[in-house]
C-alpha cells in the first residue's frame, strides 16, 4: 500500500545502532551504578524500541490515525509503568510490614 | 468467492421462502469456512454456550459442596479445581467473548449499514483461535485439572501448584488473540465502514459500547498474555520473574494481571450497557436521554478502567501509599457508571413503557448493577477491604456485576435481536416467566454471600464453621433455582429457532438499520448502501403525534 520504498542501507544503519545499544547494555551491566542499574537498563531498551518503532514498523511515514494508535499503546505502557513504580518506590518508607 | 452462494435472480417466485443468510447455502464446509459476520457469530453462540454451561456445572459442584459445613462431598483438592475450572471457563471463555463475539459480531455491520466486518477472514480465524484455547483448556481440566484458581497468583502457579498449570497457561494465551482480533476488526470497522450520512454520534450506543471494549481488548489482552508466558517461562525454565529467591518479586504478577484483568471486568460489562442503552429506548419509546454523556461514558470507563488495578491488592503486600491512590481512583470509576444508570432512568421517565422480555432483563441489570457497583464502592475502601478482602462478599459483589450485570444484558439482548437472528420470535410467556426466575434465582444465591461475607466467611474453602450454613443453604437453594432460569430459555429458545412463529422484519418497532432489513438478513445484509439522515433513537416523532391528541 505505502508507496515508499526504504532504501537497505537504512535498514543496515538501524540494525548497527541495534547492536551497538545492546553492547551499551552488556557494557552497562558490568559497572554498577546503584539505583540507576534499571534506569540505565531501561532507558537503552526504550532507545531501541523507539528506534525498531519508528524505523522497521514504518511509522515515520504512517498516516495520523496510525500514529495515533501507536502513540496510545505507548501511553498504556507509561500508564502501567507509573503506577507500577508508585507501589515499588513507595514499599519501602514505612519500613518492614509487621504483617496485618 | 462463495460459489455455492447463488445471487437472487431478478424475479424469484414469491411462494417460496425468500434466501436469507441461513439457507443461503448448507452443510458443514459452508459454516466452516464462512466469511459472513453473522455465521460466525452463530458459530460463537453455540461455542460460548457449550462452555457456558461446563462452568455451570462446576458452579453446580461448588453450591452442592457447600450445602453442608463439613467437606464432604469434594476433596479440598476437588473443590480447589472446581471453581478454578469454574473461573477459567467463565471469565475467559464465557463472559469476554460473549456479548461482542455474538450479538457485537451479528449485529456492528447491520447496525452502521455495512456488508461485513472489515477483516471476515481475521474474524473466522479468531474463532478458530478461540476454539484452540478452549479445547486446550478443556484437555487441562480432563487431564486432571488445574489448582491454582483462575488468577493463577505466583508463586504457587509458578513454583508449588502440581496440577497442569502449563496447559491452561497455554489455552488463555491463545485464546487472548482471540479476543485481539475481535477488538480490532471491530475498531477498523467502526471507523472505516460507517454508512454514509452515519456520524460517529449517530452512532447507536451499542456500537460506542463496542468501540469502548475493543480499544481495551486491544491494549490490555496483551499484557495479559506477557504475563502469562512470563508464568510458563518461569515454571519451565526457572527464569527469577516472580520467585524471590530467583530475584523476582511475586506481587509483579497480581499487578501485571491486574493491569488487565481489572479491565477485563468492563470487556464483560460495557456490551453489556450498550445492549441496555438500545433497549431501554426502544421500549420507553424515547430518544435516549443524554446521548453523547452514555457515549462519552464508555469511553472514560475504558480509559479508568485501566487506572484502578491496585485495589485488588489493598492486602498483598503493596506499599499503602499506591494503595490509597489505587483507592481514590477506583472511586472515579462510579461517575461515568453512574451517569449511565441515571440517564437510563432518565430516559424511562415519562416514556410509554412497555413490558417486554428484553426490557425485563434492563430493569434486572439495572438494579442488580447499581448493588453491585455501590459494593464496589465499599470493597474500594482501603480500610473495610482489609475485613472483605477474599471473603464472600467480593464473591458476592462481583457476581452481581457478571451475573447480574453483563448475563442479564446478554440474555435481553439475546432475546431483543432473536427475531432478527432466526427470523423467529420466541414466545413471549415463557420468556417473561424465566427472566423473573432468573432475577428470583439470582438474588438467593447471592445476596446471603454478601451477609456471611462480611460476617467473615472466607471464599475458596471446601469446608466451613457451621454458623454460616444457613446461608449457605438459602445460596445453594437459589443457585437450582437460576440453574433452572438458565434452562428454560435454552430450551424455548431452541424450539423457536424451528417452530417459532415467523418474525417481521421489526418485531419492536425499534429504530435503527439493523431492523431495515430482513428477517433474518441477507447473506451481504443490504442491497443497497443505505443513507442515514436521523440522528439515533429518533422516537420523537411518535412521541409528538401521541401528545398532540
Ligand atoms: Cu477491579
Amino acid at each position: 500500500m505505502s508507496s515508499h520504498v526504504t532504501p537497505k542501507k537504512t535498514y543496515f544503519a538501524v540494525f548497527g545502532t541495534l547492536m551497538a545499544l545492546t553492547a551499551l547494555t552488556v557494557a552497562a551491566a558490568t559497572v554498577d551504578l546503584g539505583g540507576l542499574n534499571t534506569v540505565v537498563a531501561l532507558a537503552i531498551a526504550g532507545c531501541k524500541a523507539g528506534v525498531v518503532i519508528w524505523f522497521f514498523m514504518e511509522v515515520r511515514h504512517a498516516r495520523p490515525m496510525t500514529r495515533l494508535t501507536v502513540a496510545a499503546g505507548i501511553l498504556w505502557l507509561v500508564i502501567m509503568l507509573i503506577l507500577l513504580s508508585s507501589d515499588y518506590i513507595s514499599r519501602g518508607w514505612l519500613g518492614r510490614s509487621q504483617g496485618w | 468467492m462463495n460459489a455455492a452462494l447463488a445471487p437472487p435472480p431478478s424475479a424469484p417466485p414469491p411462494a417460496e421462502t425468500p434466501t436469507h443468510y441461513l439457507n443461503a447455502n448448507y452443510g458443514f464446509r459452508s459454516w466452516m469456512f464462512t466469511l459472513d459476520h453473522k455465521r460466525i457469530a452463530l458459530l460463537y453462540l453455540a461455542s460460548i454456550t457449550l462452555f457456558f454451561f461446563i462452568g455451570g456445572f462446576y458452579a453446580v459442584m461448588l453450591r452442592l459442596e457447600l450445602v453442608t459445613p463439613a467437606g464432604d462431598l469434594m476433596s479440598a483438592e476437588n473443590y480447589n479445581k472446581s471453581f478454578t475450572m469454574h473461573g477459567v471457563m467463565m471469565v475467559f471463555f464465557f463472559l469476554i467473548p460473549s456479548i461482542p463475539a455474538v450479538l457485537g459480531n451479528f449485529l456492528i455491520p447491520l447496525m452502521i449499514g455495512a456488508r461485513d466486518l472489515a477483516f471476515p477472514r481475521l474474524n473466522l480465524l479468531s474463532w478458530y483461535i478461540y476454539m484452540a484455547g478452549g479445547m486446550l483448556t478443556l484437555y487441562a481440566m480432563v487431564a486432571g485439572g488445574v489448582d491454582t484458581g483462575w488468577t493463577m497468583y505466583t508463586p504457587y502457579s509458578t513454583t508449588y501448584s502440581n496440577s497442569h498449570v502449563m496447559v491452561m497457561a497455554v489455552g488463555i494465551f491463545i485464546n487472548g488473540f482471540s479476543s485481539i482480533l475481535t477488538g480490532l476488526n471491530f475498531i477498523v470497522t467502526i471507523h472505516k465502514m460507517r454508512a454514509p450520512g452515519l456520524t460517529w454520534f449517530r452512532l447507536p450506543l451499542f456500537v460506542w459500547a463496542h468501540y469502548a471494549t475493543s480499544v481495551i481488548q486491544v491494549l490490555g489482552t496483551p499484557v495479559i498474555a506477557i504475563t502469562i508466558l512470563l508464568v510458563a517461562l518461569e515454571r519451565g525454565f526457572g527464569f527469577g520473574f516472580f520467585d524471590p529467591k530467583l530475584g523476582g518479586d511475586p506481587i509483579l504478577f497480581q499487578h501485571l494481571f491486574w493491569f488487565y484483568s481489572h479491565p477485563a471486568v468492563y470487556i464483560m460489562i460495557l456490551p453489556s450497557m450498550g445492549v441496555v442503552s438500545e433497549l431501554v429506548t426502544c421500549f420507553s419509546r424515547k430518544k435516549v436521554f443524554g446521548y453523547k454523556f452514555i457515549a462519552m461514558s464508555s469511553v472514560a470507563i475504558a480509559v479508568f478502567g485501566f487506572l484502578v488495578w491496585g485495589h485488588h491488592m489493598f492486602v498483598s503486600g503493596q506499599s499503602i501509599y499506591a494503595g490509597m491512590i489505587f483507592s481514590f481512583l477506583s472511586f472515579l470509576v462510579g461517575i461515568p457508571s453512574a451517569i449511565k444508570v441515571f440517564n437510563w432512568t432518565a430516559t424511562m421517565y415519562k416514556g410509554s413503557i412497555s413490558y417486554h422480555t428484553p426490557m425485563l432483563y434492563v430493569f434486572g441489570f439495572i438494579g442488580l448493577f447499581t448493588i453491585g457497583g455501590l459494593t464496589g464502592l465499599i470493597v474500594a475502601n482501603l480500610g473495610l477491604d482489609v475485613h472483605l478482602h477474599d471473603t464472600y462478599f467480593i464473591v458476592a459483589h462481583f457476581h452481581y456485576i457478571m451475573v447480574g450485570g453483563a448475563v442479564m444484558g446478554y440474555l435481553g439482548g439475546i432475546h431483543f435481536w432473536w427475531p432478527k437472528i432466526t427470523g423467529r420470535l420466541y414466545p413471549e410467556g415463557w420468556a417473561r416467566f424465566s427472566a423473573l426466575v432468573l432475577f428470583v434465582g439470582f438474588n438467593l444465591t447471592f445476596f446471603p454471600q454478601f451477609l456471611v461475607g462480611y460476617l467473615g466467611m472466607p471464599r475458596r474453602y471446601h469446608a466451613y464453621p457451621e454458623e454460616f450454613q444457613v446461608f449457605n443453604v438459602m445460596s445453594s437453594a437459589g443457585a437450582s433455582i437460576l440453574g433452572l432460569g438458565y434452562l428454560i430459555p435454552m430450551i424455548y429458545l431452541t424450539w423457536s429457532w424451528r417452530y417459532g412463529k415467523l418474525a417481521p422484519p421489526n418485531p419492536w418497532g425499534a429504530k435503527g438499520l439493523e431492523w431495515t432489513t430482513p428477517s433474518p438478513p441477507t447473506t451481504f445484509n443490504f442491497e443497497e448502501t443505505p443513507v442515514v439522515t436521523e440522528e439515533a433513537y429518533a422516537y420523537a416523532q411518535e412521541q409528538e403525534t401521541e401528545e398532540s391528541h
